[in-house]
């Protein structure tokens, strides 16, 4: 067999095209035999929301408003040509009209491959959110000292 | 039990981790046949099934661009 690296994502990016893009890579990379970690931080949190909308999270006044705005994984913003929020739904029409999978599809593929995901704990802690707030699959929150020694001997891509 | 995967109307990467998935059901000894395009899928989904330790039986066109592939877990 083969030796391969591990790899290791970093997604800090909350942009629809730029999650696609993460979750592709770390599905492919999980199936064709790595050990993949996702590491989520700032933006990239609403991917492992619970609430896939937009809901009032956290307790203080900034932290809601913010966690309201920034939403969850259904209302992820296409990094360009937005359109005001309609676009990530046409792009997914787009990619089911062509056989591409989407993010429902990737997320769930990548939940069984095994490939673990990490919450940043710093990030949570400032958008006020705990591990309640996440779903059940994230399999620890984090440092960036953690993540550092998990993925030392592997590749790591900054999404 | 004859396991059949068809990954002709699949896309990257959900050829192989199709393939994959359905390859950690399945028993040792069992066989899974595999029909799949040229080009990327053929390329690449028997060479990561060896590099899993997987036994590739067979590859052969059948028409149409597409290769049925047989793959020993």
């Amino acid at each position: 067999m083969a030796d391969k690296k591990d790899l290791t994502i970093v997604c800090f990016s909350g942009d629809f095209d730029k999650v696609v893009a993460a979750f592709t890579m770390a599905t492919g990379a999980a199936a064709t035999n790595r050990k993949v970690t996702m590491f989520f931080t700032f933006w990239g949190l609403n991917v492992l929301k619970k609430k896939q909308g937009r809901a009032w999270l956290g307790q203080g006044l900034m932290a809601k408003t913010f966690n309201f705005l920034m939403g969850g994984r259904k209302t992820l913003p296409l990094s360009r040509l937005n359109f005001g929020g309609v676009s990530a739904g046409l792009m997914t029409g787009m990619m089911k009209k062509h056989n591409v999978a989407t993010l429902p599809e990737l997320i769930e593929a990548a939940n069984a491959l095994g490939i673990r995901l990490l919450a940043c704990e710093m990030a949570l802690h400032i958008l006020e959110l705990g591990r309640e707030d996440l779903v059940d699959e994230v399999e620890d929150i984090v440092g960036v000292a953690t993540f550092l020694n998990e993925s030392e001997n592997g590749h790591i891509i900054f999404v | 039990m004859i396991n059949f995967l068809d990954i002709t109307k699949e896309t990257c990467p959900m050829t192989f981790v199709k393939v994959k998935l359905q390859l950690a059901t399945m028993e040792e000894g069992q066989e899974l046949e595999v029909i799949l395009n040229e080009g990327e899928p053929l390329k690449n989904v028997p060479a990561s099934c060896e590099e899993q330790g997987y036994k590739v039986l067979s590859i052969e066109a059948c028409g149409d661009n597409k290769h049925r592939v047989l793959i020993q877990k």
